[in-house]
């Protein structure tokens, strides 16, 4: 089957990162074990240290030990944090997700209702104005938002608070997925929950901006495609209302090109939360995966590396299997051979 | 030059100028390349490239004097950003030297010899770079190495391959059945020249089309990279590590902030206007 190939060739690709980031972290200058230990620490203390961590044997036998913990959850302890990885990862990936669905909800609606408009109205002002926007979107890179966003909203009009989770004067909900908004809803706390939505804005926000510049353009461009084509003109002269072929006969075929895109800007968001979350100091795990990588904690890298490619494996299969689903002319296609 | 190549050319430029936006691009990128390279002699304050202090005159706001305001160290910004589009430029043009290259012609052997173990190998191994993000694993990369400008464009480098074998990949791959490579084939030319000289020019309009619009998402990467402190180092005036060092002093001494980020996505946007503009004006539809 399709999605079977396409799970083990995501696995094999997801086993030569893991090789390639592994090898890299154990070539590189510098003893881990003397890393973790910091340079007080008695030199007996780190060759033991490294033997418990098995880094006197050879390279390929270190990345199976590797190997074998990492299928089993245990990736090492971390260097910052001195709790395993994987107590990290599970601690700090809601938050993340949290941002990620906000930031994917408002700028898949907003894409769509700004790309059908500006497809729907070429060369318009409302286009015109778009598509500039969408340049600018797209060109400019995710800090320069955020701090702008952090500038604008934070201090010049202060109606946002540009750091953490929570006011320090409301009590935070009780840990029951993991994501704060979510916890506060599910406990029935609307103060936490409404205060907690006002720092999640601009975040989100930023996370946002660059994917609705170009998943409105790709709607666009898919409806002025199909705006060409006769189907379009044969419901125009039957007298369809216009509003039904925007939203049914347009709208469908259009969508399938900007989903391909909303899996890959949903892994790319994972991309930018470790930017936007080391500005706003958001707890999640692109924070806590920047942290890592400005510390040179060398397991949490690998995990978070290995552990992203994962989530943009699946993000891309379960995207395909959505477009396969929703596409008719893909299940004739499957059908017809 | 013969009369048709100059029509040629003529049309082109009347088709490029046809849209404002390319243009638009065009100017922008002429600016920062001449801003780059005549940066000693144009910038207002030269001396402030790098090591240089006068706190008599540090945090001063944008005024007629430094239109960009200075810094902590009494540094003007205008000069420094005209300076940090050299280094930018420097980093993208460096990456895009060593990996264009390489990625093309791995490309063009995998799509070559397309179903071979070869081609399977080599895939298999693009499709690891493009696994995750390229953000993330440029950080990652950046990470476990000393961060140096040169370490970050060595962890771009390593990265950004991929795509250029990619686009070559699939142009060879189908051209490789076309009747000119099977009669260049048939009269015995060897296979470098089939490559370089039958399939590679047909792969000059999108690998240079892309390569501008790559200017930028390099600029982006490379500028992202300094920001968190992986890429250049103070006092070196790489625009992302300006732009880092100015948070520390908002929102009070925002000039040393904006500006430099209004430069990076300035720099951002030109080349991405201008490769859509080459797009448009060489047909390409592969990118």
């Amino acid at each position: 089957m399709y999605i079977g190939r396409r799970l083990v060739l995501s696995v094999f690709v997801l086993l030569g990162l893991s090789i390639f980031i592994f090898t890299l972290s154990r070539v590189i200058p510098g003893d881990p074990a003397r890393l973790s230990l910091g340079p007080m620490a008695p030199q007996w203390a780190v060759d033991q240290l490294r033997e418990r961590l098995h880094l006197n044997e050879p390279l390929p036998v270190q990345y199976v030990i590797w190997l074998t913990n990492a299928i089993h959850g245990d990736f090492g302890e971390s260097i910052v944090t001195k709790r395993p990885v994987i107590l990290d990862v599970i601690t700090f990936f809601p938050a993340s997700l949290e941002l990620v669905l906000l930031s994917t909800i408002v700028s898949t609606v907003l894409a769509i209702v700004i790309g059908a408009i500006s497809g729907r109205r070429a060369n318009s002002w409302f286009d015109n104005a778009f598509r500039l926007f969408s340049y600018i979107g797209i060109a400019v890179p995710t800090f320069v938002w955020a701090i702008m966003a952090l500038f604008l909203f934070g201090y010049v009009w202060k109606i946002l608070p540009t750091m953490g989770q929570l006011s320090t004067n409301i009590a935070p909900p009780p840990t029951i997925t993991g994501m704060m908004g979510l916890d506060a809803l599910l406990t029935g706390n609307i103060t936490a929950f409404l205060d907690h939505f006002r720092y999640m804005l601009m975040p989100a926000f930023a996370m946002s901006i660059g994917r609705i510049a170009q998943e409105a353009r790709i709607l666009r461009s898919g409806f002025i495609e199909n705006l060409k084509k006769d189907y379009i003109t044969a419901e125009v002269s039957y007298g369809i209302p216009e509003r039904s072929i925007t939203f049914k006969y347009l709208m469908k075929p259009s969508l399938i090109p900007m989903i391909s895109i909303l899996g890959m800007d949903i892994a790319a968001s994972m991309g930018g939360s470790f930017i936007i979350e080391t500005i706003f100091n958001w707890p999640g795990f692109g924070r806590y995966g920047m942290w890592a990588m400005l510390n040179k904690d060398l397991n949490a890298i690998i995990a978070v590396v290995v552990i992203i490619g994962a989530f943009f494996a699946i993000s891309n299969i379960v995207v395909d299997l959505i477009i396969a689903s929703v596409d008719p002319r893909i299940r004739m296609m499957e059908r017809g051979a | 030059m013969t009369e048709e190549r100059k029509r040629n050319l003529k049309r082109s430029w009347l088709k490029f100028g046809s849209n404002p936006l390319s243009v638009l691009g065009l100017v922008s990128v002429l600016l920062v390349v001449f801003l780059a390279v005549f940066s000693p002699w144009v910038a207002p304050h030269p001396e402030s490239w790098a090591k240089w202090v006068d706190f008599k005159n540090a945090l001063l706001a944008p005024s007629w004097d430094h239109p960009f305001g200075t810094d902590v160290f009494g540094r003007d910004i205008l000069s420094r950003v005209f300076f940090g589009f050299r280094y930018d430029l420097l980093m993208a043009v460096s990456i895009l030297v060593l990996v264009v290259p390489l990625g093309t012609v791995i490309g063009l052997i995998a799509g070559y010899y397309r179903g071979s173990l070869l081609d399977t190998v080599i895939m298999r191994i693009t499709d690891i770079f493009l696994a995750i993000p390229s953000i993330v694993l440029a950080l990652a990369i950046c990470a476990m190495l000393e961060p140096t400008l040169f370490n970050s464009m060595m962890a771009v480098s390593v990265l950004w391959w991929p795509w250029y074998t990619r686009l070559a990949y699939g142009i060879a791959s189908s051209l490789k059945n076309e009747y000119f490579v099977q009669a260049a084939e048939l009269t015995g030319a060897s296979t470098p020249h089939i490559l370089f000289r039958e399939i590679l020019p047909n792969c000059i309009s999108p690998i240079f089309t892309k390569m501008t619009l790559d200017v930028g998402w390099v600029i982006l990467i490379g500028s992202t990279l300094s920001f968190v402190g992986l890429g250049a180092q103070e006092p070196i005036p790489a625009l992302g590590t300006m732009v880092a060092a100015g948070t520390k002093y908002m929102p009070d001494y925002w000039w040393m902030t904006i500006f430099p980020a209004i430069a990076i996505a300035f720099t951002i946007l030109g080349f991405n206007l201008l490769g859509d503009g080459l797009r448009d004006l060489l047909a390409v539809e592969e990118i």
